[in-house]
């Protein structure tokens, strides 16, 4: 017994030892990008291709949300980090430090559970809803049926998007809240009289997805702006990053990536924005 | 002559192993402790951020029932009571069923039942709360709806997905307090003629009350801390819960929910930490009062 | 007789309880492997997963879950065994000895996701290990630990005070004692703590996030250099277990066959945990006879 102890504890100090030696090896070709859950399929997607390519780099594509994406890359522990808001809209983030590199569009929609009956909102009566003015389907020409509100976790780049082009200044109503994309598919889609919002690539036959003030949610209405709530997807260092990955985020916005992966995995390319929006939300041609 | 008297003088080689022997397990512990200590500093540090860095109330955290950390609000109170709502009651329903499954595996079991019932309890430990949680939103909340109305989503459902989850941690530690039970306390009072039952509630009950209350603890412990699970079919609203059925937040659905999408060293990041140190402190009152209990009930 | 029916009463009530725990777990596990299983093929074991179409399987998620259970246990049982036997042999009755108790068992009530944060800041930023199974390691043995400590504790208080007797008059030192007489005789209630911290491992996904990271880069099962930053063995490369698997392809998972891979994921989850939990009663239940002479 006293041998298989002592054999573990060997073990555990090697261990110890190859992390120590492991790093220095590998740190020239590393490359760690963290952030936001929403872009991690698509950044994952291409650096597998990139790394493909490049057989000498290797890229770690992590998530853990945007918040902890734009920390760790202000800190300096990553080379990039991916968010889904700008980085002056989040609190406690020096954007002056970092530079913006948008990847590309997001369509946001909301979405009802589809026994309520609607198809089709105007943009005040879904900002009577988010706020709790509206509490029942039948004001809005549903059931008759109480309105479930489960918004996104505060903070959380979908839901900031959302708030900013629907709420504007108003405050949400105190609601159940969820924080990922696939989980308020799943709620809505099974709890009645739920309304809530997705991305557009996570709309399925389960759910109903609302049009706005008889504007469809689809991805020519968001490249001319006539569809309203939709954000960028950033990713973001720190001034001068280094030729690795300026390289490397040259790809991912280069219009191979952006005609094929970017499409297939439901986002909207960045070259075929006709309009442009700033932090402020202000739109510009 | 000197010879001999040397060697007999000298630690022999068995107490060289012995010494070594214990320095390991020494070590071990002390291990253990730097982990704790660091761990507790670690969140210490951040949880009381909050108060000192942003000049937050202590009581405001407590008592108010405000949260909004991006407005400045930081009223924690509702999470605190709907933890401990769904941990006391997932606890209350768990408890009974792990003492009896215990029981049986123990002083009822047919040899094969007792394994047969182990595996399958070890078996549900390595479920992931991720797939309770997906079975939690599939199964109980619509049922909870069904019969109580409302959305189904909070502190009952919370309960009952819990339940589940907690049941192998109490039930397996119990079935090590009663089996630590001498045999011949069992021996002794069937002597006495007393029945199974009598023996069982008198006496090895009674022999394993501190390790079932540690086993309690140990599951109200992981039921406390459960977070993916309880995120799904809590309903995450952090308001003051009106009843069982009414969508709420626990501290932990709260904290993972929201660290992702807050930044290092901000309010709303600090009071998240803030989340964790009262968890940390909670579990720790949990687990001083159950001391106090072991300690009363312990027979002499 | 009053006894008599409150024992009958008793036991049906026992019986009754334990047919109702019976039946959920039943119901539990069989919705699992009813909803899973039908998934499952060669080929969903075989392939890497895939980010967008449909069809990926679970090859490398697989395989990590394993390396990763394989590495937590390295690191946390041999702590355990020592502070352990610390606990049921040395420990004396003071209030030293009752903090530290109080402390392993608060380290067990510790949320996931405030594990994670920890290992997350401490050794994939602080000590560079980056993304890793063995930041993940480690933080699995924040979880491991307290349970294994336990159990190994109480399995050693419960060998009878007789045997350590024993082994005192046969001359034996006390450590010699421990190790030779009553640890062999204890280890059924160590497997039993080792199997349970084992489905803790492969159920944990909240720590994981942010330590080993959710993400699981090609692999080359080829190549045995563990420095390889492309090896299987490398413990410094980044993998998402199957429970990882789990909760990010539902949370923000796009392929289109998401029921698909989360059910037949989490059947591969039961019956490896299944196979495993067999397999080490196996071994346990020969490795104890070997060292107990029992047959």
């Amino acid at each position: 017994m006293k041998r298989s102890i002592t054999i573990a504890l060997s073990l555990l100090t090697l261990l110890i030892i190859v992390t120590g030696c492991g790093n220095k090896q590998s740190q020239s070709k590393k490359m760690t990008i963290v952030g936001s859950t929403a872009l991690q399929p698509l950044v994952e997607q291409v650096a597998s291709e990139y790394s493909e390519k490049n057989q000498d780099i290797s890229i770690t594509v992590q998530g853990g949300g945007s918040g902890t994406g734009l920390s760790q890359v202000q800190t300096g522990a990553v080379l990039i980090g991916n968010s889904d808001v700008f980085a002056s809209q989040a609190d406690g983030i020096d954007a002056d430090k970092l530079v913006d590199h948008e990847v590309a569009v997001v369509g946001i929609v909301p979405v009802v559970n589809p026994k309520i009956g609607v198809k089709n909102l105007t943009m005040q009566q879904l900002q009577d809803i988010f706020t709790g003015k509206i509490t029942n389907w039948k004001s809005v020409g549903g059931k008759n049926e109480e309105i479930i509100v489960i918004n996104r976790a505060q903070g959380s780049g979908t839901r900031i998007t959302f708030e900013q082009s629907v709420l504007g200044k108003k405050t949400a109503v105190k609601s159940q809240e969820q924080d990922s994309n696939g989980t308020v598919q799943q709620i809505v889609g099974s709890t009645p009289g739920a309304i809530s919002y997705v991305s557009f690539s996570y709309v399925n036959n389960k759910i109903q997805p609302l049009s706005i003030d008889g504007v469809k949610p689809n991805v020519t209405n968001v490249t001319t702006n006539a569809w309203k709530i939709w954000s960028y997807e950033h990713m973001y260092t720190r001034k001068n990053p280094g030729t690795e990955v300026d390289k490397f985020l040259k790809y991912i916005q280069s219009h191979e990536v952006q005609s094929k992966l970017v499409k297939q995995l439901g986002y909207i390319s960045i070259h075929d924005m006709k309009v442009s929006k700033d932090a402020n939300n202000h739109v510009s041609k | 002559m000197d010879e001999i008297k040397d060697r007999l003088l000298k630690p022999s080689k068995a107490t060289h192993e012995d010494q070594r022997g214990k320095f390991i397990s020494y070590l071990s512990i002390g291990l253990i402790a730097v982990l704790v200590i660091s761990i507790l500093v670690f969140i210490t540090i951040h949880g009381l951020a909050m108060f000192t860095q942003n000049g937050m109330k202590i009581s405001d955290f407590l008592f108010k029932t405000d949260w909004n950390p991006g407005k400045k609000l930081i009223g924690a109170l509702p999470m605190i009571v709907t933890s401990f709502g769904v941990t006391l009651l997932s606890a209350l329903i768990a408890t009974p069923f792990a003492i009896a499954v215990a029981l049986f595996m123990t002083e009822f079991a047919p040899k094969r039942g007792a394994k047969f019932l182990q595996v399958i309890i070890e078996l549900l430990v390595g479920i992931p709360s991720v797939i309770y949680g997906l079975i939690g939103l599939a199964i109980v909340v619509p049922a909870v709806r069904t019969i109580y109305g409302g959305t189904g989503f909070g502190i009952l459902a919370g309960a009952i997905v819990l339940f589940v989850m907690v049941l192998p941690t109490i039930t397996s530690l119990t079935v090590d307090s009663l089996k630590a039970v001498p045999r011949h306390y069992r021996q002794a009072s069937l002597a006495l003629g007393a029945t199974r039952w009598q023996t069982i509630y008198k006496v090895i009950l009674r022999a394993a009350t501190p390790g079932i209350l540690t086993a309690v603890v140990f599951g109200m412990a992981r039921a406390f801390g459960e977070a993916l699970a309880v995120q799904m079919v809590i309903g995450n609203a952090a308001m003051l819960p009106q009843n069982l059925t009414s969508p709420s937040a626990t501290l932990t659905s709260q904290l993972t929910m929201g660290i992702g999408n807050t930044i290092m060293g901000t309010l709303p990041n600090n009071a998240l930490w803030s989340l964790a140190l009262l968890l940390l402190i909670m579990s720790l009152v949990f687990n001083l009062v159950v001391k106090l209990i072991a300690r009363k009930g312990r027979i002499k | 007789m009053n006894a008599k029916r409150s024992d009958h009463l008793a036991t049906g009530l026992i019986y009754t309880f334990v047919a109702i725990v019976v039946l959920i777990l039943f119901g539990l596990i069989g919705y699992i492997l009813v909803s899973g299983v039908p998934h499952l093929s060669w080929h969903f074991l075989t392939t890497p997963s895939k980010a967008f179409a449909a069809g990926g399987g679970i090859r490398d998620q697989l395989f990590n879950s394993l390396y990763l259970l394989i590495l937590t246990l390295i690191i946390s049982f041999p702590i355990a065994l020592g502070a352990g036997i610390y606990l049921a042999e040395y420990a004396p009755d003071n209030w030293v000895t009752s903090v530290m108790r109080t402390a392993i068992e608060v380290l067990s009530s510790l949320p996931s996701v405030v594990v994670g944060l920890f290992g997350y800041l401490l050794f994939v930023i602080q000590f560079q290990m980056g993304f890793s199974i063995l930041a993940g390691a480690i933080a699995l043995t924040f979880f491991n630990l307290p349970l294994l400590t336990r159990n190994i504790e109480t399995s050693l208080s419960a060998v009878p005070n007789l045997q350590r007797e024993a082994g005192i008059a046969l001359g034996l030192s006390s450590w010699k004692t421990t190790t030779g007489i009553i640890l062999p005789a204890a280890v059924p209630g160590i497997l039993t703590g080792v199997i349970l911290s084992a489905g803790r491992v492969f159920g944990e996904a909240a720590a994981l996030i942010y330590t080993a990271g959710q993400s699981a880069p090609v692999l080359n099962y080829g190549n045995w250099n563990a420095f390889d930053p492309n090896s299987f063995l490398n413990p410094l490369r980044p993998a998402e277990t199957l429970a990882v698997h789990i909760w990010k392809v539902n949370a923000e998972g796009i392929v289109p066959d998401i029921d698909a891979v989360s059910n037949g994921t989490a059947a591969v989850l039961i019956i490896v945990i299944l196979i495993f939990n067999i397999s080490a009663r196996m071994l346990g239940n020969r490795l104890y006879n070997k060292l107990t002479s029992s047959k």
